[in-house]
């Protein structure tokens, strides 16, 4: 049976792993995002999403770069996002070794594109990242270009809409609740895994190992956690640990991983 | 034995960066390879891919890579086809048409039908249930996850040609092996662990 993913996610700008509170991004947790990298290699992390949230497009070529170098450590899926507007960038990023493309302010800026590039690589190749932001009503709308212009129109409608242009994937994320300790948006995200037949990942606001259970139980295929992983020891263990004890069907690190060293025996 | 390099195909489909990581990371050494004639110098070859079957099957044969690769098979070369490789090496494909493979295997490759629920790409980590013992195999324990992606499925006509299945659904065959050819429809250089041991034992196995 397939399992349900638990996916490390790491927020960079200007190349540097930050710490994401409601999209605003003040501490660096790690200078280098390799080490960061190396880490949930380790542990039992199934899936890796690396985005770039840097306001400034220069930052691109820079981004490409550190996905290359993580990519070379990197042996779960690695899906990457941030700044993609044009199909060459697209691809540089694929060569850089990304597997996954995430892409969130083209699908409403450049729809498109989105449906360029699930022809040219296939829809398992297209995360369509969306960021939801409630109104002063508590409406649920979206947010694009990193959460800076509101875009009038319900989650699971916008949702439907990716997975129109070509997105095999949905990656959820709530400014209000990045970084607010509250656990995801679950009552978005449910309407959201209802609305559409392709798996959703979700994110944003997780701060006990019980808002994966939570995540897991609204319909996502994949929780996806980011601050949290970086300030406690063997994280993507417990959470793991914790997902398994709610009788959630996830990956195990079997014995197969021990014997796996650099070097092979003569 | 282990400073011999593995031959990486490339006939244009996907990243075969990844491939080439793992092997680097379990110690070996990997050469892309993309003229036939160059070919002909391995005798491990690592068939990867991603894509649509039609397209690979007839970049294979325009390039003259297919031929290659069957001589190298005939020579007892250790080919090793990964996701859409493996399913190169199949007779038959269904998908968009149908289009013959290398014939290696006596096995058609069909898509899943996206009912019960399941959704199509079959995407994300499953188990790996083995059949039998094949050094690809040593010291890695039955049941075991690894990643996926792939809207089509192998099934092989000899059961005894099926090193292990997984279960979507339904069960189908995501590794198998026949002589000195090997194929695995999940993504080893992407399956942590589970998948470098894989890559690992076959670098480890003798010519």
């Amino acid at each position: 049976m397939l399992k349900k993913r638990l996916i490390a996610v790491l927020i960079l700008r200007d190349g540097q792993v930050v710490q994401s509170v409601r999209f605003k991004h003040t501490n660096v947790i790690h200078y280098d995002a390799v080490h960061a990298m190396e880490a949930f290699n380790k542990w039992a992390v199934d899936e890796i999403v690396i985005l770039n949230v840097s306001r400034d497009s220069a930052s691109r070529e820079k981004f490409a770069e550190i996905v290359e170098r993580i990519s070379s450590h990197c042996f779960v899926p690695l899906a990457a996002g941030g700044w993609i507007d044009t199909e060459e960038y697209a691809q540089k990023l694929l060569r850089s070794g990304a597997d996954k493309l995430v892409i969130n302010t083209a699908l409403a800026d450049d729809p498109q594109l989105v449906s360029r590039l699930a022809l040219r690589y296939g829809r398992q190749c297209i995360v369509a990242s969306m960021d939801v932001k409630r109104d002063a009503l508590d409406n649920p709308q979206i947010a694009v270009d990193r959460g800076s212009r509101i875009i009038e129109v319900a989650p699971e409608e916008w949702a439907r809409k990716a997975v129109e242009l070509g997105a095999g994937e949905i990656f959820f994320n709530s400014v209000d609740h990045d970084g607010a300790r509250k656990g995801y948006d679950l009552e978005s995200i449910k309407k959201v895994c209802e609305a559409v037949p392709v798996p959703v990942i979700a994110f944003g606001g997780v701060f006990t190992w019980n808002h994966l259970v939570e995540g897991i139980n609204v319909g996502a295929s994949a929780v996806a956690v980011a601050n949290l992983f970086h300030y406690t020891e063997q994280s993507t263990r417990k959470a793991k640990t914790h997902l398994a004890n709610a009788g959630v069907l996830v990956r195990q690190q079997g014995q197969s991983l021990a014997p796996v060293k650099a070097g092979l025996s003569a | 034995m282990m400073s011999t390099p593995v031959a990486i195909v490339d006939y244009g489909m996907g990243n075969l960066r990844s491939v080439q990581n793992a092997v680097t990371h379990v110690g070996g050494k990997s050469v892309v390879v993309e003229n036939p004639a160059d070919l002909l110098a391995y005798d491990k070859i690592i068939l990867p891919g991603v894509g649509a079957f039609g397209q690979a099957i007839a970049c294979l044969r325009q390039t003259g890579l297919a031929d290659a690769l069957n001589e190298r098979r005939e020579a007892g070369a250790r080919i090793l086809g990964i996701c859409l490789g493996m399913q190169l090496m199949c007779s038959v494909s269904e998908e968009d048409g149908i289009h013959e493979g290398l014939n290696w295997f006596a096995a058609r490759v069909t898509r899943f039908l996206p009912d019960a629920g399941l959704s199509v790409p079959h995407m994300g980590w499953n188990g790996v249930d083995f059949m039998r013992d094949d050094p690809l195999l040593a010291g890695l324990e039955s049941g075991s996850d690894a990643y996926f992606v792939h809207s089509y499925h192998v099934r092989c006509d000899d059961v005894s040609d099926v090193l292990a299945t997984t279960d979507y659904g339904l069960e189908f065959h995501s590794m198998i092996q026949r002589g000195n050819v090997r194929g695995i429809q999940f993504h080893p250089e992407k399956s942590q662990g589970f998948g470098l041991a894989i890559i690992r034992n076959y670098l480890g196995m003798s010519c």
